[in-house]
């Protein structure tokens, strides 16, 4: 117990220090998720509006794969990317393997199924209403979308969030990808697993409770927006 | 003025005729109201004259001083439809009121302007601010003709206003309606299956019999 509690207080002084190194690994975290997760929401929003309001053939099988790499295990994901990139990968040449651009691509291969799914769904649960009154009042088919996508920012600003949290907490793929290596490509994530399987509490500790605070700032994030939403949706 | 004509519509919905040969010309300007028992097809008939539907067979033809206008987005922008569920965008009553401007591009002190006219004109002008999510069902319906009003369309259609709204929102709409029978700025085609209402808004009173319009 008071191991527990000297570590505690030994990782709230590194916070309150503003120590070099945390600062570090907490920058490129959070450069790595957020470059992973613009990209991500790039490449998903569009593809979401485009199954949200054209009709093409196998949509639903797309949509159905979609949903299921949502629950895309980030080993799978890392050890995907790690061949792809690896010497003698198709990707080898770029020498990307065990650089922070890896784990953009690897976040972002996780990120998009979330991002893109979300935000279709999203899009589609839009009342019907909202289209023939957009109609109705003359807007072009083009306005029409972007009127419905308009309708939808709510459940897509989740989608987006949601897709954060899912990189911010993830380690398998990027620990693959990345290499952990120490002031290049060491995150949160991947330095609480290496710290504390080098019995350094202190560090990992104090990166769970920025990561933990991480997550509680989005997930309130995500509960105002529900909120906001909901007066939207209450009529 | 642009004018309406049907010619021989027919609609039907699983099997079932609602429209059968359905012929009518609404060449003067003022406000006509089309009544019926619910499902005679008067809904359908306003759909398919406001260009949201198509009928199975027979021609909706627009003209203006005696020439055929042509169906394009244009055309579409001369004429507006007020839905019984009026679809509301979860933003301000102001925001959802200047839709049809924005979209037309119009901004600044125009689109200002006409949209405070709009809100006054339906009794809405105190909650300009206030999500539109938020209003009461005979404000919404009201918000829907505003939005409507402000893009000053030529022929206007109103879809059963007053159904699903209280006895105070009924009387305010009826003025509304009123209102525009007496500035005689467009064409209003509304349905109601209230006969009395019909008889104490208009004297252009349609029926819808057996799938027909007929003049009362």
């Amino acid at each position: 117990m008071s191991t527990i509690l000297e570590s505690f207080a030994a990782a709230l002084s590194l916070i309150l220090h503003l120590n070099k190194e945390l600062l570090g690994i907490i920058l490129l975290s959070l450069k790595v998720s957020g470059i992973a997760l613009a990209v991500a929401t790039l490449i998903g929003l569009p593809l979401s509006a485009l199954l949200g309001f054209k009709k093409f053939p196998l949509k639903g099988l797309l949509v159905s794969i979609l949903n299921t790499f949502m629950g895309l295990p980030p080993v799978v994901v890392g050890l995907f990317v790690y061949l792809l990139l690896s010497r003698s990968g198709p990707l080898g040449f770029m020498a990307l393997l065990y650089t922070p651009t890896a784990m953009v691509i690897a976040q972002t291969i996780l990120a998009l199924p979330i991002v893109t799914s979300l935000s279709h769904s999203a899009i589609i649960g839009v009342d019907p209403i909202i289209k023939q009154a957009s109609m109705t009042l003359g807007a072009t088919p083009s306005q029409v979308s972007l009127t419905v996508i308009r309708e939808a920012r709510y459940g897509i600003m989740s989608a987006i969030i949601a897709g954060f949290g899912r990189v911010m907490a993830e380690v398998g793929a990027i620990l693959i990808v990345g290499g952990n290596i120490a002031g290049f490509t060491r995150v949160m994530t991947t330095t609480i697993a290496l710290e504390t399987d080098k019995g350094n509490f202190e560090l990992a500790l104090a990166l769970g409770i920025i990561l933990l605070s991480i997550s509680l700032g989005i997930n309130s994030a995500l509960h105002l927006i529900q909120k906001k939403g909901m007066v939207g949706a209450s009529r | 003025m642009l004018g309406l004509k049907t010619s021989n519509i027919w609609k039907s919905y699983n099997g079932n005729q609602i429209l059968t040969d359905c012929s009518f010309s609404f060449a003067e300007q003022g406000v006509y109201i089309l009544t019926g028992p619910n499902g005679c097809g008067k809904s359908t008939f306003l759909r398919i004259c406001a260009l949201i539907e198509l009928p199975d067979r027979g021609e909706i033809s627009y003209f203006s001083n005696g020439n055929v206008v042509q169906e394009d987005l244009s055309l579409r922008r001369r004429i507006t439809l007020v839905l019984p569920k009026v679809g509301v965008f979860n933003t301000t009553v102001f925001k959802n009121v200047a839709y049809g401007l924005t979209i037309r591009g119009i901004k600044g002190n125009e689109r200002q302007e006409k949209v405070n006219r709009a809100l006054e004109f339906v009794g809405l002008s105190h909650k300009r601010n206030q999500n539109a999510r938020t209003l009461s069902s005979g404000e919404t319906q009201r918000l829907g003709i505003a939005r409507a009003l402000v893009i000053e369309p030529e022929i206007l259609f109103l879809d059963e206003p007053t159904a699903s709204v209280d006895q105070k929102n009924t009387q305010i709409i009826e003025d509304i309606i009123l209102k525009m029978k007496k500035e005689h700025s467009s064409t209003v085609i509304i349905t109601t299956h209230d006969r009395a209402q019909a008889e104490r808004l208009t004297d252009h009173l349609l029926l819808i019999k057996e799938g027909k319009i007929v003049s009362l």
